[in-house]
């Protein structure tokens, strides 16, 4: 994040300082756990057996830690009819959001620059259209993409998915590259027109290679959205095609049988897995893409 | 090297006129400068020679020939950018020779052709560094290796010492100069500083709201402006501009330089005058009075000379024919 | 040589309009995917539309039925109730936690990261825990009453009048640490010299807070408050986890009424009809608030 402008006002010395700070530490600890707990939950349950998980209570600490029910979400939970586990809708999920990242990403850093470095008339009413489309509630496309799909041959498909992603993630990425390449000063596009680069010269060997930061906070927030995208999977796939998202909330809500607690925990840490990768290893980035779309939502 | 003309250019921008206008002709190795205030479209005139604006109306030629519709790597020109505008990601040696790969030139030539820049810009122990290790001067220094490794016809300069501070910029405004002397490469100048302008130009070029007001060698143009623009721009500090109803006289306007000005005991005076304030520079004293007519003068002297109380009453005066007159529509009479 | 010239022009030519071919299709997808859409979603939300599309226009049937319909009553206070408590708490934890993140911790950068992660699961994910830890019969009510409290009743999930406050629990808890991440940006940008200046002229931590630094965020709070509300109105999958909409259909929004209309009960034309409800309140939000971003981005 930026500097430090404001930090430290509230920071004397003395024994009533000393007091204040520790004040200061207990909340921001007390907080800590509020936001991990669920995490824990999760942790915690998905590695204890059923007749822990009854007799006990859901804060305590596991007695023996087994990964049986990570095994079994993975490979043998039911979803639905099929009992497979998660392993092939997670793949579905793989299958879908790397190209859906790479395309909106591409795409969105072209148009981004087209749209700010080579200025023609109409290109900042092209924009103001395109960004909107980064908030209209997907209820409201839901119904024609559905149909438009079937046309295609592509209802109910990974590729079906990709397309949807890549289309309405593009207003999100065009916003993304805008505003970084606005940063970009136009005398060195000039410089390279002057030195005889081309379009595509200028995009592949100046300004993308300046243009690192943007591409990773993009594709980092692309792939959160579109792994974590719930609402498209659930309402243009069926079955054998649905992303991970739509399988887990399928086998939390399947109630024949026991309910197997610790499976449900462990098949969500899995779907959760790769976001929360993404985030602890590169959180910086991630956090970037929040405020600097904050425009966005 | 090449001779560059440019007839009755003219640029909008939509609807809005911005250029309305220019003639200029410069000869084969002539050292042109465009000066002007901000807004004045100087810098639109150079980036249309460039070929980075459209031109609206009117012609630009390059060694006779009309580059209008020319890209700008076609036109046989080079240029140095206000903010360097260096590639970062690039070093130095890669900055230089970007231009010369993507005309596909030899790379036993881009080497040749780069080290010898380097070594007349004193650049050869920097050549692996990126630009952000680079000091301003270094900078500027790589921006004007850019510019020379392509060999251009035409040098295109865009206000490219308005980031250095006051003492490098003296030393680069020399190197400039030289550099153009040594390669005889025709050279199309922008500034808003007068003093560059005076000193590096063969010819200058003074820019008023789009407008070339006047075209003349530096001395001439300070000597003889042709329009109440030219005379309030040239010249440090500005010209004094009277009403001369207080004093007799035809036109709409009077100007006189301060340096054109004395003191003088009030029997002698042309116009009395009131001191306001003096400021003593040392080489020249610059004392600031006001007519009683209300007008503002400042009076140029020797820094030796005695220098007058505040609020004293003195007396101008100034040979006959230093005075300049225009009309009301600024125009020289 | 001729040739070669004309060639030159040509490619010239080309080389020229490549932003424009470069941007068209892009904004021809666009206009076709959000557009084109919106406009087929608006005409048949003025159809008769039932399991199957039908084109001929029939007025307003469908909103009247709409606004005659308790559902859609239900989904409409659910959403006011659940995006004022949530806009509200969410605010005042983020500005509360913004501030004491803001004393010159070591750890900030820790705890920044632990108040935000939930943003970045999804909430089916997360809410598989909210469920658990809400369950009368294995959450928080099973806890106390093994603590020695018998009578200790927290059944919200499952009851018709509460399970909405359940959904504003879970929703702040997954959107506050965004709020006090937006916040402490807004207070990382306010300039150091203007405090200074309160500095020297002797006011404190408690004033300069109230009297500088807040008033100055004015924009930060507005931004808050229109990204909040657009992340209510779009809520979908938080409902969808924690309660499915139920008991019953009493925590229905919007976003899961249009859903259920469309996918579940096949009648399109309500469907239609509610979504077109749905884009009219975000954009009565988001397109003033995009029109003076925009703006202000220019000037």
């Amino acid at each position: 994040m930026r500097a430090r402008r404001t930090s430290g006002i509230v920071h004397r010395s003395g024994p009533g300082a000393w007091l204040l700070r520790g004040l200061l530490f207990t909340i921001l600890g007390l907080f800590c756990l509020y936001y991990l707990f669920p995490l824990f939950v999760m942790l915690a349950t998905s590695v204890k057996s059923l007749a822990e998980i009854r007799e006990g209570s859901f804060l305590a600490f596991p007695r023996d830690i087994s990964f049986e029910a990570w095994a079994k979400a993975w490979g043998a939970a039911c979803v639905g009819v099929r009992c497979d586990g998660l392993q092939p809708y997670f793949m579905n999920s793989v299958m879908m959001a790397v190209p859906a990242v790479l395309l909106s990403t591409t795409l969105g850093a072209l148009n981004g620059y087209a749209l700010t470095k080579w200025r023609f008339p109409g290109a900042d009413i092209i924009f103001a259209l395109m960004l909107f489309g980064a908030f209209i509630p997907f209820q409201v496309v839901l119904l024609p993409m559905a149909r438009t799909l079937g046309e295609l041959g592509l209802a109910g498909t990974v590729p079906g998915l990709i397309l949807v992603h890549t289309v309405y993630g593009l207003a999100f990425t065009t916003l993304f590259f805008r505003n970084f390449f606005i940063g970009v000063p136009d005398g060195i596009v000039q410089a390279a027109k002057v030195d005889g680069a081309g379009f595509f010269g200028i995009f592949f060997r100046i300004v993308l290679p300046m243009s690192l930061p943007a591409i990773v906070v993009t594709v980092i927030w692309q792939f959160t959205q579109i792994w974590n995208d719930f609402l498209f999977g659930v309402a243009f796939t069926v079955g054998d095609s649905n992303p991970v998202t739509v399988a887990l909330n399928n086998v939390v809500n399947t109630s024949t049988g026991v309910k197997e607690y610790n499976v449900d925990m462990a098949a969500a840490i899995i779907a959760g897995l790769p976001t929360l990768l993404v985030y602890v290893v590169a959180g910086a980035y991630f956090v970037r893409g929040l405020s600097a779309g904050a425009v966005k939502g | 090297m090449a001779t560059v003309s440019l007839d009755g250019v003219r640029k909008s921008f939509g609807k809005t006129p911005v250029i309305h206008g220019v003639d200029i002709d410069i000869a084969d190795g002539e050292f042109i400068v465009i000066v002007g205030p901000s807004g004045c479209g100087k810098s639109t005139l150079l980036r249309m020679v460039a070929g980075l604006e459209t031109v609206t109306d009117g012609e630009v030629r390059i060694d006779g020939e009309r580059v209008n519709d020319k890209e700008p790597m076609d036109r046989d020109i080079a240029m140095v950018f206000q903010n360097y505008a260096l590639y970062p990601h690039m070093s130095v040696f890669d900055n230089m020779a970007y231009g010369l790969k993507i005309a596909k030139t030899p790379k036993p030539e881009i080497e040749e052709r780069v080290r010898t820049a380097a070594t007349m810009l004193q650049l050869d122990p920097y050549l692996a560094r990126k630009p952000r290790e680079l000091s301003g001067g270094q900078r500027q220094r790589v921006a004007m290796g850019r510019a020379i490794v392509r060999k251009p016809a035409v040098f295109l300069f865009d206000e490219p010492l308005s980031n250095l501070d006051a003492k490098l910029r003296v030393q680069m405004r020399l190197e400039i100069k030289q550099l153009q002397r040594q390669l005889g490469i025709t050279a199309l100048y922008v500034t808003h500083d007068q003093v560059e302008a005076m000193t590096l130009a063969d010819r200058m070029v003074v820019m008023n709201a789009g407008r070339a007001d006047q075209i003349g060698a530096p001395l001439q143009v300070y000597a003889d402006p042709r329009t109440e623009f030219v005379a309030g721009f040239i010249g440090s500090p500005p010209t004094n501009f009277i009403d001369p109803a207080a004093l007799g006289g035809q036109g709409a306007r009077m100007g006189i330089r301060p340096e054109h000005l004395a003191l003088c005991p009030l029997p002698e005076a042309r116009v009395a005058a009131r001191v306001l304030d003096a400021e003593p520079l040392g080489a020249e004293t610059l004392i600031h009075t006001r007519l009683p007519s209300g007008c503002l003068v400042t009076v140029r002297q020797d820094g030796a000379a005695p220098i007058p109380d505040a609020g004293a009453e003195v007396g101008l005066s100034w040979r006959a024919g230093d005075e300049m007159r225009f009309d009301a529509g600024g125009r020289r009479l | 040589m001729a040739g070669t010239g004309f060639l030159t022009t040509l490619s010239r030519g080309f080389e020229r309009r490549l932003p424009l071919i470069v941007v068209s299709p892009l904004f021809a997808l666009s206009l076709f995917f959000v557009y084109g859409f919106i406009a087929w979603t608006v005409w048949i939300s003025f159809t008769k539309s039932g399991v199957m599309p039908v084109y001929d226009l029939s007025g307003l049937a469908q909103y009247e039925r709409l606004w005659t319909t308790p559902r859609w009553y239900v989904a409409l206070k659910n959403l006011f109730i659940f995006s004022s408590l949530f806009i509200g708490i969410s605010m005042a934890l983020g500005i509360v936690l913004a501030i004491l993140l803001d004393q010159r911790i070591r750890v900030e950068g820790v705890i920044r990261t632990i108040y935000l992660y939930p943003m970045a699961l999804s909430f089916i994910v997360t809410g598989t825990a909210w469920k658990w830890i809400l369950n009368p019969g294995l959450g928080i009510e099973k806890l106390v009453r093994d603590w020695g409290f018998p009578d200790f009743t927290f059944d919200w999930l499952v009851n018709p009048d509460y399970a909405i406050y359940t959904i504003v629990i879970a929703g702040v808890w997954q959107s506050s640490g965004y709020a006090m991440a937006l916040f402490l940006a807004g207070l990382r940008s306010v300039d150091d010299e203007v405090l200074k200046a309160a500095a020297i002229d002797g006011a404190g931590a408690w004033r300069t807070y109230t009297r500088i630094v807040l008033p100055s965020m004015r924009p930060v709070f507005l931004s808050v408050v229109i990204i909040l509300a657009h992340l209510a109105i779009k809520s979908f999958d938080l409902v969808v986890a924690l309660t499915g909409g139920g008991p019953g259909y009493a925590t229905d929004m919007p976003a899961t009424f249009m859903y259920a209309f469309a996918f579940q009960r096949s009648e399109l034309g309500m469907a239609a009809a509610s979504a077109v409800m749905m884009l009219a309140t975000i954009c009565a939000i988001i397109v003033p608030y995009l029109y003076s971003e925009l703006r202000g981005a220019r000037r």
